[in-house]
């Protein structure tokens, strides 16, 4: 496979798990345990859909280098079916409840603050300014899912309960974060990509340390669930993308 | 216009336009205050005019293009195009002082020192209690006592808080 088809494929596993975690933050609109909450998801979910869009319209000139025509951001958004989305699994788990979310969020947005400042570092200078600007917004929403994750976890035993059960649930999840197949090692070989088996110790002291802030316990399951990069999801994508893609499907380049 | 002025003078228009295009949503401050117009050239009688967005998803930025395009349309600037810049990603250093002070007086509480670098992706010791955070001092009566509602308000850029002497609520630009 040529350099520019894994480049297209990495910066797809970049863009959808931004694009499937911001519309999962959407479904949240109107449905905020409180107005702030409510403003905060929607704004972390803007954050997130921002960045989508550079990776997307990157890779799209990407694929117009190896393919001769490259793919319209709402193309790459709204008619690709499932097994082509390269997102990871954590991030199409369904919101849950408010700990649910928040569990979904910390794990992601420390993993996605690691993974940016690396990328800020690439050869590649559309990778590297787009993770720069990337990382300065993420930054912020790791304090704040952390934030969360300890309010909860160290708040009323309910509070409490609710959210070590979203970690336990959330754990087996979060291993896929740190697997290398042959696409990450090639960029990595580059300079173009990073080294993702690196960030796990740095991810895990700074989990370890919000957990043990929030008095909860580590989970002890293994983080055994992976496939999302080979396109290979657990059953919620498939419902999350029939509602975000219906009125593309059904009603071909509709315009707002 | 462009072509029979000399070119500082040609430059002091653009910027003089540019300074009148108000941001969409803080009208006291304009796209050059925020630092979003990051510079002006001429190539081959051309205007290139280079903005940078605020955050990667801020709906305004899309707004922001279109006044710009218009301000300058109107100013009869001829043959011009905008484009983006992405490189160095914008922060709220480059807000000028004298549009911090219009942010205060309209009632929005001017960014503060930026903090946190990626030595450490979160620091546990900080969150949760509320205690260590950044004092911002209320734009309407300058008090110390306020408090954090939530870490981010009606735009992207701004969190809320609340003051405890005069209890009127108000938004921080947040450092980015």
């Amino acid at each position: 496979m040529s350099l520019d088809r894994q480049l297209f494929d990495y910066l797809l596993r970049l863009a959808d798990s931004d694009l499937v975690l911001a519309q999962r933050l959407g479904e949240w609109v109107g449905h905020g345990p409180v107005l702030e909450e409510d403003i905060a998801l929607t704004n972390v979910g803007l954050d997130l859909l921002g960045q989508a869009r550079l990776w997307f319209a990157y890779a799209g000139e990407v694929e117009a280098r190896f393919a001769g025509r490259g793919r319209s951001e709402d193309a790459l958004a709204f008619l690709r079916d499932g097994g082509a989305y390269r997102n990871l699994l954590l991030v199409e788990q369904p919101n849950g409840d408010y700990a649910q979310t928040m569990a979904r969020q910390f794990c992601f947005d420390v993993w996605h603050r690691l993974l940016l400042a690396a990328l800020a570092r690439s050869r590649d200078g559309r990778v590297a300014e787009i993770a720069a600007k990337a990382e300065k917004e993420v930054a912020y929403h790791a304090e704040r899912s952390a934030d969360w994750v300890i309010r909860l976890g160290d708040g009323t035993d309910e509070s409490h309960r609710r959210m070590q059960a979203a970690i336990d649930d959330l754990w087996m999840y979060t291993g896929e974060m740190f697997d290398a197949d042959d696409t990450d090692r090639v960029l990595a070989e580059a300079g173009i990509g990073c080294d993702v088996t690196a960030l796990a110790p740095r991810w895990r002291e700074a989990v370890e340390g919000v957990l043990a802030e929030a008095t909860l316990a580590l989970p002890k399951t293994a983080a055994t669930q992976r496939g999302g990069k080979r396109g290979v999801h657990t059953e919620h994508l498939g419902h999350m993308l029939a509602t975000m893609q219906w009125l593309q499907r059904a009603y071909p380049g509709a315009q707002w | 216009m462009s072509d029979a002025l000399p070119p500082a003078k040609r430059d002091a228009a653009v910027w003089r336009t540019l300074a009148r295009v108000p941001d969409p949503e803080i009208p006291v401050v304009s796209v050059v205050d925020l630092g979003i117009v990051r510079g002006i050239e001429w190539r081959n009688g051309e205007l290139i005019v280079t903005l940078t967005p605020t955050y990667s998803g801020c709906p305004a930025t899309e707004v922001i293009l279109a006044d710009v395009e218009r301000a300058l349309t109107a100013a009869g600037f001829g043959k011009h195009r905008l484009q983006i810049a992405l490189s160095p990603a914008w922060t709220t250093d480059w807000i000028a002082p004298e549009a911090r002070s219009r942010l205060a007086r309209y009632g929005i509480a001017p960014p503060g020192a930026r903090t946190g670098t990626i030595a450490q992706p979160v620091d546990a010791s900080r969150l949760g209690r509320g205690s260590s955070r950044a004092l911002v001092p209320c734009p309407r009566c300058g008090s110390a006592r306020t408090r954090e509602l939530s870490r981010f308000g009606s735009t992207p850029c701004k969190a809320q808080y609340a003051c405890d002497e005069c209890l009127e609520p108000f938004d921080y630009f947040k450092p980015h």
